[in-house]
């Protein structure tokens, strides 16, 4: 159920990217995409009831000082917090990069309507 | 002597990042910087040919830590961004007097080579989105350079087709993860391999092909690359026609394709689709464009559909259980095209942004009689034209001929015909070319043009010269066995990859 939410959270962006006339709505609907990729990837690491990936003393074995097989199965997954922040480290540069952008478009055209932004065509 | 992987990223890296403090008075130093970057990346990237090398980065070792794998094909494409970066700084040195902030150009130059190396090395599927990444953003940012009217719309529309894409690919990276547990390519390959292909990594794969599939330019996802290349200043229009598409797009789609998810029959054909749709529509679109640049980034899509054939049809031939050795001619066409393309189509570019430099525009229609006032252009043009024409002694007619003999022995008749066809129809649009611009009656307007001088003229004469050579590299069996036919075994060999990077 919450695969089938980010999902449609996923189609949302790609619909706004795709027909909304107004070039900050289209980069609203690209941070609302990325937005969705990045709950995707923390929802496959997530586990209901895990505990944080911290190891700590009370989670090693006495004897042989390896992780405990209880801890590897409760814990939640670490990695996909990881690529999320590096992704939303990247997703903001582009989003940066897209507003300022939209600043020139605007000072040059006087609009932000993409039905008008129209001097390139064939 | 063993080359230091890491180096390929950290030359353009730290050089973009110590460019931007040499303001407008440092400029002279600056552009002197980057040029000796992008020599030393040449240097770097002929003394790696032949090797192979994984480095894994911190001494972590490799299903915990991140690798850069360089084999056979990694040091192809590597050969090629250093020959075409290293020519279009030498460009630029003097084309970019015209814009301002000269010294951030360089950087983002810097910062886009420092993408494509990463990329073409990283063997960590999330790496290679980041470099990516890396790479797009600092295009979006160049193409948009001029801040015209024209240059900042292209770039916006670049910006939202390129960020669909990465998000794509990020949305596929992280199924296959999900799927697969793994990170690393030869440890995906190798899951996937036990498990074989579900639900979830077949719609991985399908955003794959998407994603790269915008990024390459193919036809159906091309919309973008007619308005952003011409766009960009001369020199970025060459490195992102002549490499940009190729390692964002092809390479990677061919390294995830071939390497990680193993070549099957119906990817094999809409990989063949989708490269005789790019031949056709993009050639056939060319013909009619007025702009010289909007016209050379047409035949960019064209030439992209034909080392997808090539690709495709090795795949077909290697997923049907065929014979190896017309499988390996077909993909040895494809990549030897894409080399040779990466230097006649930049080499065009530069001629373009040569012609527009002088004139002061690139409408065709607006030219003519250029022969005289600009020989050295005009000669470099014509090179580049017979090379991209497929007109023999120069390097597009090997590669095509390979593509054509490929196609025949595999048994396909129809696509040998359109390989030769879309061919011919090249050869129509850059007699235009030739026509209007260098022949016929000089304008009024243009009785004072003169040739533009020193690193430009040594750039064009540079990759003329390659043009001209670079049959040599199927005709001499030593170049061939060190240059070629390692990029090719990788694709070959095709999940062996893994194999042979778990072992080592």
């Amino acid at each position: 159920m919450p695969y089938a939410l980010c999902f449609l959270l996923f189609m949302v962006g790609l619909y706004c990217t795709v027909v909304k006339k107004n070039i900050v709505k289209i980069v609203i609907g690209l941070a609302v995409m990325e937005y969705a990729v990045n709950l995707f990837l923390i929802m496959l690491g997530y586990r209901t009831g895990g505990t944080a990936p911290i190891i700590d003393k009370t989670y090693l074995e006495p004897v042989t000082g390896q992780i405990t097989a209880g801890f590897i199965n409760t814990s939640v997954d670490p990695l996909p917090q990881a690529l999320v922040l590096t992704a939303i480290v990247i997703a903001l540069g582009s989003l940066a990069l897209m507003v300022s952008m939209c600043i020139r478009i605007y000072e040059k055209y006087g609009t932000l309507d993409i039905t008008e932004i129209r001097r390139l065509k064939g | 002597m063993n080359v230091p992987l890491p180096v390929f990223i950290a030359i353009p890296l730290v050089a973009a990042f110590v460019l931007p403090v040499f303001g407008r008075k440092g400029k002279g130093a600056a552009t002197i910087l980057a040029n000796l970057a992008t020599i030393s990346l040449l240097v770097l990237a002929v003394a790696s040919i032949g090797r192979s090398a994984v480095y894994e980065i911190g001494k972590w070792s490799i299903p915990l830590g991140i690798n850069l794998v360089l084999d056979g094909l990694s040091s192809l494409l590597l050969l090629t961004v250093s020959v075409i970066s290293a020519a279009s700084m030498l460009f630029s040195v003097r084309y970019m007097e015209q814009y301002t902030a000269k010294s951030k150009y360089l950087s983002l130059f810097m910062l886009m080579v420092a993408g494509m190396n990463g990329l073409v090395l990283s063997g960590d599927i999330f790496n290679l989105f980041v470099f990516l990444e890396i790479a797009s953003l600092a295009s979006y940012a160049l193409v948009g350079f001029g801040c015209e009217h024209e240059e900042l719309e292209a770039s916006f529309k670049y910006m939202v087709l390129g960020s669909i894409a990465s998000i794509f690919i990020l949305f596929g990276i992280a199924l296959v993860y999900g799927n697969t547990g793994a990170l690393n390519m030869a440890y995906i390959s190798k899951a996937i391999q036990a498990s074989g292909l579900n639900a979830g990594l077949g719609f991985a794969l399908c955003l794959f092909i998407v994603g790269f599939g915008l990024k390459a330019a193919l036809v159906p996802f091309h919309a973008w690359l007619p308005d952003a290349h011409p766009s960009a200043p001369a020199p970025i229009s060459a490195m992102l026609s002549g490499v940009l598409i190729k390692t964002l797009g092809v390479y990677a789609l061919v390294r995830v394709i071939f390497n990680v998810f193993g070549v099957s029959v119906p990817i094999s054909w809409v990989l063949i689709v989708l490269g005789l749709l790019s031949m056709i529509v993009g050639v056939f679109l060319a013909v009619g464009q007025w702009d010289f640049k909007r016209l050379l980034a047409y035949h960019s899509i064209s030439q992209m559909g034909y080392v997808m054939l090539g690709i495709g049809l090795g795949a077909l031939i290697l997923a049907k259980g065929g014979n190896i050795a017309w499988a390996s001619l077909a993909i040895l066409g494809g990549l030897f095209h894409l080399v040779n393309h990466a230097v006649f189509k930049s080499l065009l570019f530069l001629t373009s942004g040569s012609v527009q430099m002088a004139t002061g525009t690139r409408y065709l229609k607006e030219l003519g009689g250029l022969a005289d006032r600009m020989p050295v252009t005009r000669a470099t043009c014509t090179v580049a034209s017979a090379s991209i024409a497929g007109i023999p002694p120069f390097n597009g007619f090997w590669s095509k001929l390979i593509l054509v003999v490929a196609a025949v022995q595999a048994g396909f008749w129809a696509i040998a015909a359109v390989t030769v066809l879309v061919s011919l129809v090249t050869l129509i649009s850059f007699l235009k070319v030739q026509r209007y611009v260098f022949l016929g009656e000089l304008p009024e307007n243009l009785q004072s043009v003169k040739e533009n001088k020193n690193s430009m003229l040594v750039a064009m004469i540079f990759l003329a010269c390659l043009c001209v050579l670079m049959g040599l590299l199927v005709i001499v069996p030593s170049l061939r066995a060190n240059i070629l036919d390692p990029a090719v075994k990788v694709l070959t060999d095709g999940l062996l990859y893994s194999a042979n990077l778990i072992k080592t």
